[in-house]
């Protein structure tokens, strides 16, 4: 019993500190639980099969021929895909009364937020490193070569980071874990379908052409073919990174707000 | 040990609105430092929305309230550096084994990493938990449960640890093992706030009691005391008949 209550009580750990121990408990549940993060990017690795052996010929002429096309487009679904669990995250932590515990605690009081959003890096990277993997083995080689492709995931994973926000924000509004994944799906996946991700909008009606020339995940994937055909497009990567900042700067105060209300 | 001039708990005419519902309708409250004192009510009364306020987790909607001298509101860092908090309120993480769960709050207390694992060994020996400490918590049951979520309240000393219905849900050994806990704790000079169904585990527990209903206090004092005063044999029935007067004034 004298083991329960002993020594005295530390100095309350710095904001860093606090945000780095969100960040790995994040990638202690990567590990824990595997499938949460597996589900998602096998959408992307069906779809890189799928179209380039089934559709790459006539789309393209052949299956090695599509893939370069193919390829920078499901890289972004996977990042984008992923990208919810940051919401999903925080729903679940916010209903099973984690946060209480995390509220109680004399840490910064964004730390559980900015620490879930830095777990995320890490589940970024694996997206982003597994799809690259299977496009190299699909006989991929990103003539931008390791430059162009680092570069390629480094302005994703960037965007990724920022459009986590408002995954975080809905997550705060929802009622359950299975609301956030089922919006985050319902929005992501006709935006990732209607834009340029699996052919050129070239034969598509005109109606259609209009929307996907603004939908915000065309030019991220034009940015990204960009980088990774070694042709960087600055351009789209501009609109990229202000899209990304204008993400960053509504939702991060909103989760912010939201989260010392509610959590 | 700590500094005993202020109580540890001062809250007056505490009021707690959410949407249509009053949880709490100026609740007063004063717990004195170094003590076991149980907070009881039926389900709905406002024990958890109080232990939530005291904790800095919820704000009042009026009425103010002191923690170790520090207001809730105001001074709420001041607070969060001397309280712990464990139960309904504040949980462990289900994903995590129970060593990185204690490691996880140990490092949020401010312990260095090798403070924490070292606490954390410590911690999952002392209860009872080491055997188990590498599984994840989902394969906990629900004493082993209880018993982390206890000991992570205890990785560094606080001098007012809330514990919100401790032992609910357990059966009679790892009750009485949970008292035994709460025992050691005052032994060790600070206090324990407790919120609880079972009157027998506030009459046996606490030194001082707290009965509300309806978002108030109905009674207050030693369990010998409320029952002489009510002329019960046991806290049951005192509780019973303060409890069922409201009841009846409410309706």
């Amino acid at each position: 019993m004298t083991a329960i209550i002993s020594g005295t009580r530390p100095e309350p750990p710095g904001a860093w500190t606090a945000t780095l121990a969100f960040g790995y408990r994040a990638i202690l549940k990567v590990r824990h639980v595997p499938e949460q993060l597996f589900d998602v990017i096998a959408i992307p690795v069906v779809f890189t099969l799928m179209f380039t052996y089934l559709f790459g010929g006539a789309l393209a002429g052949s299956p090695g021929r599509y893939l370069p096309f193919l390829l920078p487009g499901t890289l972004v679904m996977a990042v984008l895909l992923v990208s919810m669990y940051a919401g999903i995250g925080l729903n679940t932590d916010v209903a099973r009364g984690i946060t209480g515990r995390f509220r109680s605690l004399p840490i910064w009081r964004l730390a559980p937020v900015a620490g879930a959003v830095l777990g995320d890096l890490a589940r970024y990277l694996i997206a982003a490193g597994l799809v690259t993997a299977l496009g190299v083995i699909m006989g991929y080689r990103p003539p931008g070569g390791a430059v162009g492709t680092l570069a390629g995931i480094g302005l994703l994973v960037a965007f990724a980071l920022c459009l986590s926000w408002a995954w975080t924000a809905l997550g705060l509004v929802l009622r359950t874990g299975q609301a956030v994944m089922s919006t985050g799906t319902v929005v992501l996946f006709p935006l990732t379908l209607a834009s340029n991700v699996f052919v050129q909008p070239r034969t598509m009606p005109g109606w259609l052409q209009a929307v996907v020339r603004v939908n915000p995940v065309s030019h991220l994937v034009t940015a990204e073919r960009g980088l990774l055909a070694g042709h960087p497009a600055p351009g789209q990567i501009g609109w990229v990174l202000l899209a990304a900042a204008v993400l960053l700067a509504v939702f991060a105060p909103l989760t912010g707000y939201l989260y010392t209300r509610r959590a | 040990m700590y500094g005993k001039t202020y109580p540890a708990v001062e809250a007056e005419g505490l009021r707690k609105r959410f949407g249509g519902a009053t949880a709490l309708r100026g609740l007063d409250l004063t717990v004195p430092a170094a003590t076991i004192y149980g907070l009881l009510g039926p389900n709905g009364a406002g024990k958890t929305t109080t232990v939530r306020i005291l904790a800095t987790l919820l704000r009042p909607d009026g009425g103010h309230a002191a923690v170790l001298g520090h207001d809730v509101v105001r001074e709420a860092a001041a607070v969060r550096r001397r309280i712990a908090l464990a139960g309904q309120a504040a949980t462990v993480d289900e994903d995590l084994t129970g060593r990185e769960n204690l490691l996880f709050v140990g490092r949020l207390s401010g312990l260095s990493r090798s403070g924490a694992r070292a606490r954390a060994a410590e911690l999952l020996q002392a209860f009872d938990l080491a055997d188990a400490g590498g599984k994840p918590v989902k394969a906990y049951s629900g004493g082993m449960r209880r018993r982390l979520d206890l000991a992570a309240s205890f990785i560094v000393p606080a001098e007012l640890y809330f514990l919100d219905e401790p032992t609910t849900g357990l059966d009679p050994a790892a009750r009485a093992q949970v008292w035994q806990i709460v025992r050691a704790v005052a032994q060790s000079g600070s206090t324990v706030l407790l919120t609880t169904q079972y009157l027998d585990e506030a009459d046996r527990l606490a030194d001082r009691v707290a009965v509300i209903g309806h978002g108030t206090l109905l009674a207050e004092g030693t369990p010998a005391a409320l029952k002489a005063e009510a002329g019960k044999g046991t806290l049951d029935e005192v509780f019973l008949a303060l409890t069922q007067d409201t009841e009846r004034g409410a309706a």
